[in-house]
């Protein structure tokens, strides 16, 4: 680190509390439906109630009369308006199919869910009343919902332009050494992996309120976004069509993402167009069933496995074939979360000499799917992990012997991998070490051959990730398709005062960044936290940014914070060496102060520099006044964050009752920022992975419509659903963040799941389970134990 | 439309509603008491719990007219102006929240469930929470501070 860490006690690495508590406690924080403007229209949309239809006709009259309705619009409308009206992915790839994406849905609807006209009126509940009454006459089309069948069988097409429903055929690795792998080696496993889709579930559904002002054309958008400046470009280049600089886009208080707000989606498109139309500001909340309905799902392949591995336990190859649903419409990430976040990561933390995966990304009748906490990297270590544990069985060997005799060594980073990545650092036995010595694993494993004994199943799961973090290196993902940039700009302002000012363009949803960046700034310029201001979510106020997933913010926003602070710092160091009339090499700098090497009392405080600079009366003959800089970080890799988890469960086979009775993550996230947040966000993780594992999963009927369309039919964990979690980290640095973080936002969901599957698979070993797709319910438990038969 | 009644957080507040609107619509919109969140309008999520009369209860499941005279408290009620309330602090201190949008339900529910509670177990504590659901915190740290916040009653007792 820095010259600055000779603080006396760090800023940088303590628990401290969160400045973004306060006003969430006391109720008075602003979520974008607490927003009400003078004059404020209320939109609703109407969504298509079938699978797959052409629109026949839409009268909007009856609606139009009611009263207290303002206005009310068509696809057609919006079409005639001659705006831009495409969403567009962000990631090409070279056979990608793009169908154009339109914010309300013209001659066809493709899910249920899809809109397809919108009322404005005076009040939530005349504009939902009013959208009740729209008569649509569709024209029913057969539909398919998943999405090998939508490629294999003989089913109609969602997009005319997608044969076969193929929107992309991706592969990565090389097929013919892993084919020589799995001749050579002595013996090979596989084994059928159904991932379902997740519903993401921010606890905040989306919403957006637009202020158009007609007379200067400028649009004010507030809403619930990850990423504010995306979501501005989108608009302004491809669905809207406002110009950048005339378009402001805000995210206040947002509650919840986990991938669900980053995207472009109609919604907030439709409301500020509607918005232009009437000339008044418009807002949309977002019911529940209509986020079931509409935020991007998570996960959905259909994936085989077959694992090579010779008797002394080396892995040889791994080969994956996987259909990923992509949804009806391309959402922007929903070609990279299944093709390259997924399948880069298929190695592990393990030396596999040779990795082939082949994924088809299927168009279906159903809500787009993108990623959601994990995305992709999730679903990557889900297969590799459980291919392992398979593998395991094969040659009657325990699990964590076999992964251990895999594992890439400490030595051997940077380690590039198979799977075209290049780790890092890690350190992974320790982090596996770590773990087992949690549960006292030899024990355990003895207490569990006695228990059996008794009929008592107890089960050991294990699973270990890494994950690539902190998207990305700009050019690295511009020449794998990227259509954005993967930097993170921050500017750092001192204030005349000596306070200063952090602008950051990523966006919070309850991580903590303005507390971790002030830490961050503190530790850099020696400042108080207190006198640390932290600015997001406003593209006005930031002029850039990337936005907040792929856990980035900490490793990419912090490492623009930190180096914009030391640039700051520098300058700062500059204008001390000329007041003091001191070389720039003999100045000193230590806990905010700047002082003459071997004359301690010849010293100037970073903040009374803040001061001189803006003066501007004493300056460095070649030096502009002023004290802040804008500095855009793009890393020079991904990082690497890994760790092992531990679940230790107990099936009744009998009830199919799975009892978590320890769960231990251990995680390495590289430095850590702020203590408590990592962990908040490692419990949050693990909840998410839980869930998967053993409660959610959306669903269609055979008509099309979601089954879990409600709270009460999709299972969120509640508190009595999930233990008392045992977190500890191991420290493996980054050894290319100028911090040396690696992120944790994404960490534990990744694990969670291969985890609980580990261990319920684990306990039913004597009942010759060797896998069980998720959500693993008890009757699931109880027809793999012969119930029912 | 109707004329109603509600005491909220001591205040006396006179409204006209219509007859379906709900209470935690009547709230926010009308009274402008924003700290109640809504989650999914269906009584599975807990954002909007309010005590009504003593009880908490999700303000999303019953209509404003149906309060008519009821004394109601929701989140904002809870501090002494600057002061944080107990509950408020250890969630703070543990680090129960991280969006937010479920705190202010989250607090309702475990204020009140505190009021009767001497003692509770972890597993109370998860059994009383049960209601609101928190995608963000795994719930171990709610249930912490929960825990914490009954010590904290329990010693100034
Ligand atoms: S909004 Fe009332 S329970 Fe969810
Ligand atoms: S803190 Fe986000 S839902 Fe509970």
């Amino acid at each position: 680190m820095s010259d600055a860490e000779d603080v006396a006690e760090s800023v940088f690495g303590s628990s401290v509390e969160r400045r973004e508590d306060v006003p969430l406690l006391k109720g008075e924080a602003t979520y974008t439906d607490d927003i009400d403007l003078p004059e404020m229209t209320h939109l609703a949309i109407r969504r298509s109630d079938h699978a797959h239809a052409r629109i026949v006709d839409v009268d909007t009259s009856d609606a139009e009369a009611m009263d207290d309705v303002v206005a009310v619009f068509t696809g057609q409308d919006v079409e005639d308006s001659g705006i831009p009206n495409a969403i567009p992915t962000a990631w090409d790839l070279p056979n990608l199919v793009q169908p154009k994406y339109r914010i309300l849905a013209l001659e066809k609807v493709r899910h249920e869910g899809d809109g397809v006209a919108a009322v404005v009126a005076e009040s939530r509940h005349a504009a939902r009343d009013a959208v009740d009454r729209i008569d649509v006459e569709y024209e029913e089309l057969d539909h398919v919902t998943e999405p090998r069948d939508a490629v294999e069988r003989d089913v109609p097409e969602v997009h005319e332009e997608a044969t076969d429903n193929v929107g992309f055929d991706f592969e990565l690795g090389d097929a013919d050494a892993v084919d020589e792998a799995f001749a050579d080696a002595d013996h090979t496993a596989s084994v059928d992996l159904r991932l379902p889709r997740i519903i993401p579930n921010a606890m905040e559904p989306r919403a957006a309120v637009a202020d158009w002002d007609a007379t200067t054309e400028e649009m004010r958008i507030w809403m619930t976004s990850q990423n504010p400046h995306l979501h501005r470009m989108l608009m302004a280049a491809a669905t809207l069509g406002i110009p950048e600089n005339k378009l402001q886009v805000i995210a206040p208080e947002v509650g919840g993402g986990f991938g669900s707000k980053i995207y472009h989606y109609p919604d907030e498109a439709v409301t500020g167009w509607a918005s232009m139309q009437v000339e008044r500001p418009v807002k949309w909340q977002a019911t529940r069933s209509e986020s079931y309905q509409t935020d991007c799902h998570g996960r959905d392949h259909d994936t085989t496995a077959e694992i090579a591995v010779d008797d002394d336990g080396t892995v040889r190859g791994l080969r994956v074939e996987t259909y990923a649903g992509l949804g009806a419409h391309l959402s922007q990430f929903g070609s990279a979360t299944p093709s390259y976040l997924y399948t880069t990561v298929l190695s592990g933390q393990y030396q596999i000499p040779a990795i082939h995966a082949r994924v088809v990304g299927a168009f279906t009748n159903t809500t787009p799917v993108d990623a959601y906490r994990g995305a992709g990297r999730a679903e990557g270590i889900y297969v590799i992990e459980r291919a392992m544990d398979v593998a395991a069985r094969e040659l009657d060997v325990d699990p964590v012997g076999l992964r251990k005799h895999n594992l890439v060594p400490s030595e051997d980073f940077p380690y590039e991998s198979a799977a075209a990545l290049v780790y890092d650092s890690g350190e992974y036995e320790h982090g596996m070490d770590t773990a087992l010595d949690h549960v006292d694993y030899e024990a355990l494993r003895e207490r569990q051959a006695e228990l059996r004994e008794e009929g008592r199943y107890i089960g050991i799961g294990v699973a270990s990730f890494v994950e690539s973090a902190g998207l990305s290196p700009s050019e690295a993902a511009g020449n794998l398709g990227s259509q954005a940039g993967g930097w993170e700009s921050a500017i750092v302002r001192f204030d005349s005062t000596g306070t200063v000012t952090l602008f950051v363009g990523t966006a919070d949803q309850g991580q903590g960044h303005r507390t971790t960046y002030a830490q961050i700034a503190a530790e850099e310029l020696g400042v108080s936290m207190d006198d640390i201001e932290v600015v997001e979510g406003d593209t006005d106020r930031i002029p850039q940014g990337m936005g907040t997933y792929g856990s980035r913010s900490a490793s990419v926003g912090g490492g623009a914070v930190a180096r914009g602070a030391r640039e700051v710092r520098e300058k700062a160091r500059r204008i001390a060496a000329h007041q003091l009339e001191a070389s720039v090499d003999d100045i000193e700098f230590s806990d905010g102060e700047f002082h003459v090497a071997g004359a301690p009392d010849r010293s100037m405080h970073i903040q009374g520099i803040a001061h001189q600079a803006y003066l501007g009366h004493d300056m460095p003959d070649d030096m502009d006044p002023g004290l802040e800089v804008t500095n855009f970080y793009d890393p020079e890799n991904f990082t690497f964050p890994f760790g092992t988890h531990v679940a230790v469960v107990e099936v009744d086979p009998d009830t199919g009752e799975i009892d978590i009775q320890q769960y231990v993550g251990v995680d390495d996230c590289g430095e850590i920022i702020n203590p408590m947040v990592v962990e908040g966000q490692v419990h949050g993780g693990i909840a998410q992975g839980i869930g998967a594992a053993l409660f959610e999963g959306a669903s269609y009927d055979e008509d099309g419509h979601l089954e879990t369309r409600r709270m009460d039919e999709y299972a969120v964990p509640h508190s009595t659903q999930l233990p008392d979690f045992e977190t500890d980290n191991t420290v493996t640095p980054s050894p290319h963040n100028p911090i040396g973080v690696k992120g944790v936002g994404e960490s534990a969901t990744i694990a969670g799941t291969p985890t609980l599957v580990a261990a319920v698979a684990d306990a039913l070993e004597p009942f010759d389970v060797d896998h069980l797709d998720i959500p693993i319910t008890p009757e699931t438990v109880w027809r793999a134990t012969g119930g029912g038969e | 439309m109707r004329e109603i009644t509600l005491t909220v957080n001591g205040q006396r507040h006179e409204l006209t509603v219509e007859p379906r609107t709900l209470l935690v619509t009547a709230l926010r919109e009308e009274l402008d008491y924003r700290g109640a969140n809504v989650g999914c309008e269906t009584g599975r999520c807990g954002a909007c719990t309010v005590r009504q009369d003593g009880d908490a209860i999700k303000s999303c499941t019953r209509f404003a007219v149906q309060a008519d005279g009821a004394t109601i408290e929701t989140v904002e009620g809870l501090a002494d102006d600057d002061e944080l309330a107990p509950i408020q602090e250890q969630f703070q201190e543990n680090h129960g929240l991280q969006c937010g949008y479920c705190t202010p339900g989250m607090l309702m529910t475990a204020d009140t469930f505190l009021r009767d509670a001497d003692d509770p177990s972890r597993e109370e504590i998860r059994d009383a929470i049960e209601g609101n659901l928190c995608r963000c915190t795994g719930y171990h740290n709610i249930v912490d501070a929960i825990e914490a916040t009954a010590d904290q009653l329990g010693e100034t007792e």
